[in-house]
């Protein structure tokens, strides 16, 4: 059983590990990039085509009305021109920005670096949108040729697809995340979610309340910490109240004081006695690997 | 020697604590996070000198509490942020480095001419697939009309085909009487034809990195549909002014075919063969020349567009078209190939 979980664990871990990359600016800091999962990369290009249809729906009710009072049809030069250029460089534009990212993807917390740890330039920028409109049209073009001529047979017109779609797919194909712009841009795209600095609950005074001793602390590792650590910050009674009761079965102590002091106290303590290993050079990963 | 340590401090309050080492760069953090905010909103410019000679200094700083904090502290929290607050922090000292002016001024004078040059043995393969279908195709046709249809959609030719009268041909160059359409339609016919003009480049340079087959396939087809389009014309005697009605646009349009096209070769010919690096390599270094090629084409088209709309229809003397068309070849010819002092980068 315990075999299994701490398995289970490491694996999670190993996972965790797969996704980060050596990224070493020239002070000789690795940033250790995450690379962003398929999911979020989908729901970025989501969030941009809804934004884009929006901005063309809006550009379009404006430039009807313009048209219709100015009785001109240069309006609708204007509005090709515009949705041209929307389509095409919305995403160009965006990823020009300091920020590497467009709309959605800063949504996401993601954004676009150069494989190479250089500077992200503008060449590259472009290369890999201009393959999205392929990824993107390619299959879509090949059901509309498909049912448009009638000599492509169903069989025919499946290949195509077929083949279109691991074109627009490639990015569930590789380790890293590219789609096929990315490869020929030399591009990753990576996490850069902000995270606000929450306080120290390390420094709460509430936290010498309780003492625990040696051997009540040796029961967890670095796992259990940080996740003791997520419900303190979650502040949420219920789940505060299962992992005390957790923690006081596994330790042996009874039910006699506040669960947000007791787990403060409990945090704070195995936190210090962790970090004392830590510079020792002594890193435990999770109630598994031996103290 | 072992430093005696202060007997009255217990055992369980080392002298060095994650909790003290926050607490004393903290406000660094803060400080370097408000700076990045200032700069990613109001851009450099906005920054005081000061806080321009701060910025290094924070961001050193907080690459140490980093380093130091992946070493001692077990603060998630903690962590995250300063991971985070590193990662921003780097792509906005080491991502700027010139101005947007600077830029733009640098893609026209050296970097566009210069990706131009680089891809001129793919500019030559593709120019030759374009002139060998139009070569097929004018043959073909000539020898017999029945071939046209084959290659011209009924809706692209609108009409011009081998069946069609020498006076209804004329009228589609805009010599005869009925003109083509009013003049007000100009500039959205050419607004159409940039636009979709530029798709067909876009896939063209883009299907590239499926080893540049797609790519010369497509530019093939467009070289019969043109040459198909020059027999059907020729055999009325009508060559020479189909040549000026196409030369006037058609050197800026098909140059740019021409070059985006070679975009998409040169991904392709990297991909098959990467020589020394990796093929992810080549690739990608292949893939950034083509980028900056395609800005080119892209602007390219548009002149393209202007030229197609409004010069083709206003211009009605076939040996002026001629002449535009010729000036426009070398404009371009010059702009790419005549050699210049390259700045160094």
């Amino acid at each position: 059983m315990s075999a299994a979980a701490a398995k289970a664990n490491a694996k999670s871990r190993a996972a965790r590990a797969k996704k980060i990359r050596q990224f070493i600016t020239p002070e000789g800091v690795d940033l250790e990039l995450k690379i962003a999962s398929s999911g979020l990369r989908f729901g970025a290009l989501l969030v941009d085509l809804i934004l884009i249809v929006l901005a063309l729906f809006l550009f379009s009710l404006v430039m009807l009305w313009i048209g219709f009072a100015s009785q001109s049809d240069i309006t609708i030069v204007v509005w090709m021109l515009g949705a041209f250029v929307l389509r095409t460089f919305w995403f160009i534009g965006f990823e020009l920005g300091s920020r590497a990212a467009t709309p959605g993807k800063r949504l996401m917390g993601i954004r676009v670096v150069a494989r190479d740890g250089g500077r992200l330039t503008a060449d590259a920028v472009v290369a890999r949108n201009l393959i999205r409109e392929l990824e993107l049209f390619l299959p879509l073009m090949m059901l509309g040729v498909g049912a448009a001529e009638d000599m492509v047979s169903g069989w025919t017109m499946a290949a195509g697809v077929l083949w279109s779609l691991t074109l627009s797919l490639f990015l569930l194909f590789n380790r890293d995340r590219m789609r096929m712009g990315d490869l020929i841009a030399g591009t990753w795209v990576v996490m850069a979610q902000r995270v606000k600095l929450d306080a120290d609950i390390a420094t709460d005074a509430a936290g010498d309340a309780m003492q625990f001793s040696e051997a009540e602390l040796s029961v967890y590792g670095i796992f259990e910490l940080q996740e003791l650590e997520r419900v303190l910050r979650g502040k949420d009674a219920r789940a505060m109240r299962e992992v005390a009761d957790t923690i006081r079965a596994k330790i042996g102590r009874p039910v006699a004081e506040e669960d947000d002091v007791f787990l403060l106290s409990y945090y704070r303590q195995l936190k210090s006695r962790l970090e004392r290993k830590l510079l020792f050079g002594k890193r435990r990963e999770d109630k598994y690997a031996s103290d | 020697m072992i430093p005696a340590a202060a007997p009255t401090r217990p055992l369980d309050a080392p002298s060095f604590s994650a909790s003290r080492f926050r607490a004393e760069r903290e406000a660094d953090w803060i400080a370097f996070d408000r700076l990045l905010t200032k700069l990613e909103k109001k851009g450099a410019k906005a920054l005081t000198s000061d806080e321009l000679l701060q910025l290094p200094l924070l961001y050193r700083a907080t690459l140490s509490s980093l380093s130091i904090a992946r070493a001692t502290s077990l603060d998630k929290a903690l962590l995250d942020h300063l991971e985070a607050l590193s990662i921003r922090g780097y792509f906005l000292v080491y991502g700027v480095r010139e101005t947007r002016w600077s830029r733009i001024r640098r893609f026209f004078l050296y970097d566009w001419p210069a990706a131009v040059r680089s891809v001129w043995k793919e500019t030559i393969i593709i120019s030759l697939i374009i002139l060998l279908g139009a070569i097929t195709s004018y043959s073909l046709v000539a020898s017999n009309p029945e071939w046209y249809y084959n290659f011209v959609g009924e809706d692209m030719a609108g009409g011009r085909d081998p069946r069609a009268t020498k006076e209804f041909l004329q009228s589609t160059l805009g010599h005869g009487k009925a003109a083509g359409e009013s003049e007000s339609g100009l500039h959205i016919f050419a607004t159409y034809l940039f636009t979709h003009n530029s798709r067909v480049s876009i896939l063209s340079f883009a299907l590239g990195f499926a080893f540049g087959v797609p790519t010369m396939m497509l530019e093939f087809y467009q070289g019969i549909g043109l040459g198909a389009m020059m027999a059907v014309f020729a055999g009325k005697g009508l060559g020479f002014d189909f040549g000026g009605w196409l030369f006037i646009h058609g050197t800026t349009e098909l140059f740019a075919a021409a070059l985006s096209g070679a975009a998409g070769l040169r991904i392709g010919a990297a991909v098959v063969f990467p020589g020394a690096r990796s093929r992810l390599q080549a690739a990608s270094h292949a893939g950034r020349t083509a980028g900056k090629v395609m800005i080119g084409v892209i602007l390219m088209l548009f002149m393209a567009g202007l030229l197609e709309g409004f010069g083709r229809q206003l211009i009605t003397d076939t040996m002026l078209r001629y002449g535009i068309g010729t000036l426009m070849l070398l404009f371009w010819i010059a702009y790419y190939y005549i050699p210049r002092r390259e700045d160094v980068t």
